[in-house]
């Protein structure tokens, strides 16, 4: 064993064991200011070990854990969210704590929780073993869960409830899928922990038997896309977005439904192996264009602002599952695109919302008017993010939409027109009430926000830089996903 | 070990939990429900424990005494004391009529025979019953927790849904131990979640009706 | 001489079914009676009210037709046919050939049939009650029944009693789900047809519950000795058909000597013992319910026939 792979290994374990540490820390640590600071720099900490796996040497797959050029992605991207969200969720919590909605047993409690999230998602993404991953995403849901319900009203408990019932019927699908994914795999690979390991199931695919596969990828696909907030399993997710906390909703719709997607990529690819199982594509696609078209409706009759981004993200994730379902390199690298993009947009939006919300004392769309007048910052802030969020040019959004647009028309004309359809109703929906809320006639609460424009304006600049100029190594890194997810 | 009575044995636990899970549909009064839903537990360790027996896997023996210990006993005694202290109303409101919720059960039985048994036709004669019963099992659970409108009965479906899983998991063989586990580990952590809930819920409002719930909802969105 | 030999096991069959059926009865409420801590009537009971009720004067009221006075004998008659045809002591008895598992409950509707016209027959409110009731009873109990006898058949590939007896006892028929939730579907149909607790209960004439006492109100004498006795027959055709499906030990075949028969004779005393201590105990462990529950109680019982014949699939193929 050489050095580098030794530090190789080494920073998995840090992208694991930061925020475990931090967590307990959290838990135990009274006060405010400092935890704040603590979950930052714990989740910075993490972002940087994240960041190392780029240089340093991979380990070779284990029996638990995995580091490929796909997860690699994902780790970065939710541990970078991860990061500028805990900055917003400091002065965020700040303003709860001033008007007692949270008390400091609350908050404590919410750090720690934060931090055991983050550790859930990692693991997610870094585990080589399907009962692995699966544990972790239950892990990372629960404590959702449980930040959902933290503001203890009838609407969050609510919502926890809803979501926790809708979970566990996830958890449940997905688990049954998993099992059936073991007794598929036991008869080539062998009995015990080989024949869960994913390397290993890959591999071996093609041996298995078809049947099986189809169903188990059938469970799967429920029970993860049950999280992802695929049309009609979605039920829980605009209520948990509208009711939780801000910080937790743009995790939620940043990160946690990339989790979910994950998970549903990886056995997507295992059933893409096999030759004789079903192709898993054109399920995927029916799940997307359903989402994207259903939620694209619904966004014209909401009257809450979280709640409305939260339908923005279920449509979100019906273009990237639809993407990602349509397959082929030009539209797997649309995908992958999208949901970088729209990771980093959405939970600038929120961050850009929550501070509103604040300063508003209220969630209500009617309340919200003339943002750009009284709050430049904020409402230029959000009037860029919804921009980017509906696919106006020149931002990232738009460059994934027109590349998946282009191919879905060279390979399937007919969802293509459903695709746009779904594309261009979301688009009105969302100008229709930027113009409210950004430009009219000033309304409510005037006072001056105190809020750290620093996260949602990296983001925002982010998605900027990607809809103008993409650089040519990592145009090339998503290439290669790209074909790795056939 | 094969034989027609391992085999009978195993056949008549994992089927006995189908009835059991049909019985819990036919419940309408929550102390009922708590003591059928401990059967059903009783079952599931039995069957966990037999299936240990007949693949010697020693580690099954584990996940058969945390089912004994925590959903045999602890879960519906802490239940029943919940129900008690809370003063909730016993009986069970149902969203669609008992014999059509039953008829949907026979449906979804069906359902799942059909389906994995069709998947399966190479498996372990064992294997694949258990996956057929296992299945039906959770169908079942997620029936009663969508026609139940008590928080309490859709925590009981719930964990139903849950012994499936277990039943599951435990008749593919050698299934390695970390899964059998977390499972238990899910389960208490759910409860935990839902205790949590259930108490927090009633600091707020007098009922565990999940339907006043709605109403809130209701009332706000007017 | 193998003729006469199959008649006479067939008449003995008849003749033991009506003789042990009002015993059969004394003994459940013996033992109910023991359960509550009451001394009870003796076993013997029955047949003293038997013979009493035959020796009384059959009052018939005014306006009843002809109907109301051959009723109780087609009752009785139906009945009876039903229960000699059944496996007690002996499989393949001579008469059982020409009746299967659906003819003896189309035997039985039949019977209830009559007594539900009879019921209504002479106009007075308990009659049409009970009638109304008994009618809302067998709309579920029979498909329930029948779906019963479609498991079994499709399991044993015969509704022949007395086939279905012998499949049972071999060993590669194991335990099956399937025959456990059929088991219990027809304890739950047998209990709704024989009018037990907590369906009705056959010791009280409360207006409110009663179903099978309403109807046969009017009746008295031997018209009710009559209708009582094809009562207590089919609780003995019942706790029998149970028996043997499915605890089909000791039966003996169509061609045994007689020390064999005496032996089956003997089991099947022992279980019909079993059988009727399992009901009292039964009966008195649970309490009546409301009528309006009776058709979920009966729907239960026609979904776990229902159960039985799907569960049917995933078992071992025969």
């Amino acid at each position: 064993m050489s050095a580098p792979s030794l530090f190789a290994f080494d920073a998995v374990a840090a992208v694991l064991a930061i925020p475990v540490v931090a967590a307990a820390l959290l838990a135990l640590m009274p006060g405010y200011k400092a935890t704040a600071r603590i979950n930052v720099a714990a989740s910075l900490l993490t972002f940087a070990a994240a960041l190392s796996l780029f240089v340093t040497e991979r380990p070779a797959p284990g029996q638990y854990l995995l580091v490929d050029d796909l997860n690699i992605v994902f780790i970065v991207l939710n541990t970078f969210v991860g990061f500028t969200t805990s900055l917003f969720s400091a002065s965020y919590i700040a303003h709860e704590l001033e008007t007692g909605r949270l008390t400091p047993a609350n908050l404590r409690f919410y750090h720690a929780m934060y931090q055991v999230m983050m550790f859930g998602m990692n693991l997610a993404f870094v585990s080589n073993n399907i009962g692995l991953m699966w544990v972790a995403v239950e892990l990372a849901t629960l404590t959702t869960v449980l930040m959902v319900g933290i503001y203890r009203t009838h609407e969050a408990l609510e919502a926890a409830w809803k979501y926790f019932i809708l979970g566990s019927v996830g958890i449940a699908f997905a688990l049954f899928g998993t099992i059936l994914i073991y007794l598929a795999a036991q008869p080539v690979i062998g009995e015990g922990y080989d024949a869960m390991v994913w390397t290993l199931l890959v591999e071996r695919v093609a041996a298995f038997d078809p049947a099986l596969l189809n169903v188990a990828f059938i469970f799967l696909l429920l029970g993860y896309g049950t999280k992802v907030g695929l049309a009609p399993l979605h039920a829980w997710l605009p209520d948990a977005h509208a009711e939780g906390p801000t910080p937790i909703s743009a995790v939620l719709s940043g990160l946690l439904l990339n989790v979910a997607l994950y998970a549903v990529l990886r056995f997507k690819i295992l059933l893409a192996a096999n030759p004789e199982a079903i192709s898993p594509g054109p399920l995927m696609m029916t799940m997307g264009l359903t989402s994207l078209v259903f939620a694209a409706f619904m966004l014209y009759r909401r009257r809450d602002i979280k709640r409305m981004f939260a339908y923005s993200s279920i449509e979100h994730m019906g273009i990237i599952v639809f993407a990602f379902g349509l397959g082929g390199p030009l539209a797997n690298f649309a995908g992958l695109l999208h949901m970088v993009m729209h990771s980093l947009t959405k939970s600038a939006i929120f961050f850009a919302v929550g501070h509103i919300a604040q300063i508003k004392g209220t969630q209500r769309l009617s309340a919200i008017r003339g943002l750009t007048e009284t709050h430049p910052a904020l409402g230029w802030g959000l009037v860029i993010g919804v921009a980017a969020i509906a696919g106006l040019p020149p931002m990232g959004v738009f460059m994934s939409e027109f590349l998946l647009v282009s191919s879905t028309f060279a390979r399937q004309p007919l969802l293509a027109v459903p695709l746009v359809f779904g594309l261009l109703v979301a688009f009105g929906a969302l100008l229709l009430r930027l113009t409210g809320v950004a430009f009219g006639q000033p309304r409510g609460s005037r006072q001056p926000a105190d809020a750290s424009y620093l996260p949602m304006y990296s983001h925002l600049l982010l998605v900027l830089i990607a809809g103008i100029y993409l650089p040519p190594p990592l145009v090339a890194w998503f290439q290669h996903i790209a074909n790795l997810l056939r | 070990m094969q034989g027609p009575v391992y085999f009978d044995i195993a056949h008549m636990l994992a089927g006995g939990l189908v009835l059991v899970s049909m019985m819990m549909l036919y419940q309408d009064r929550l102390y009922a429900l708590l003591n059928v839903f401990a059967l059903h537990s009783l079952l599931l360790t039995l069957s966990v424990a037999w299936q240990a027996f007949i693949q010697g896997a020693p580690h099954l023996y584990v996940t058969a005494a945390i089912a004994l210990i925590f959903k045999v006993v602890v879960i519906p005694v802490a239940l029943h004391h919940m129900i008690r202290k809370l003063g909730i109303h016993r009986e069970i409101e149902t969203v669609v009529g008992i014999g059509a919720t039953m008829l949907a059960g026979i449906g979804l039985v069906a359902l799942s025979i059909v389906v994995m048994l069709r998947v399966t036709p190479e498996a372990d004669p064992l294997t694949r019953e258990d996956l057929a019963f296992a299945l039906s099992v959770l169908l079942l659970g997620l029936l009663i927790m969508v026609t139940r409108r008590n928080a309490v009965s859709q925590v009981v479906g719930f964990m139903s849904l849950e012994n499936g899983l277990v039943l599951a998991a435990a008749g593919a063989k050698g299934m390695p131990l970390v899964v059998e586990i977390s499972v238990a580990f899910s389960i208490l952590i759910a409860f935990i979640v839902i205790g949590v809930f259930l108490f927090r819920i009633r600091e707020r409002f007098d009922t565990v009706d999940v339907r006043a719930l709605d109403d809130v909802r209701g009332r706000r969105r007017k | 001489m193998v003729l006469i030999h199959h008649l006479l096991v067939q008449i003995v069959q008849m003749a033991l079914v009506v003789a042990l059926a009002p015993l059969l009865t004394g003994f459940v409420r013996k033992v109910k009676a023991r359960l509550l801590r009451r001394r009870g009537a003796s076993v013997l009971q029955p047949y003293r009210d038997l013979t009493r009720l035959l020796r009384k004067e059959a009052v018939v009221a005014e306006n009843a037709s002809w109907l109301f006075r051959v009723a109780p004998y087609l009752i009785f008659a139906a009945t009876w046919v039903a229960a000699a045809v059944i496996p007690t002591f002996a499989t393949g008895l001579i008469f059982s050939w020409t009746v299967d598992l659906i003819a003896i409950i189309g035997l039985l509707g039949s019977a209830r049939f009559f007594l539900a016209l009879a019921g209504m027959d002479v106009g007075t409110s308990f009659g049409g009650i009970g009638a109304s009731r008994e009618m809302l009873i067998a709309t579920l109990a029979e498909p329930a029944m029948l779906l019963i006898i479609f498991s079994l058949a499709l399991i044993a590939g015969s509704t022949q009693l007395s086939t279905i007896a012998a499949f049972m006892t071999y060993p590669q028929v194991g335990l099956r789900v399937s025959l456990a939730v059929a088991l219990i579907a027809i304890i739950m149909v047998a209990i709704a047809e024989n009018a037990r607790i907590p369906i009705d209960n056959p010791a009280t004439h409360l207006e409110l519950t009663m179903v099978h006492e309403a109807m046969v109100l009017e009746y008295s004498g031997r018209h009710l000795a009559m209708i009582e006795l094809a009562a207590m027959l089919k609780l003995l055709l019942y706790l029998s058909m149970i028996v043997c499906i499915f605890v089909p030990w000791n039966l003996k075949g169509p061609d045994a000597g007689y020390a064999a028969y005496f032996t089956g004779f003997a089991s099947y005393l022992v279980k019909l013992i079993v059988g009727g201590a399992m009901l009292a105990l039964f009966e008195t462990a649970t309490a009546k319910m409301r009528v309006f529950r009776v058709p979920q109680f009966l729907g239960a019982a026609l979904m776990l026939g229902l159960l039985a014949t799907l569960l049917r699939f995933v078992s071992r193929s025969f």
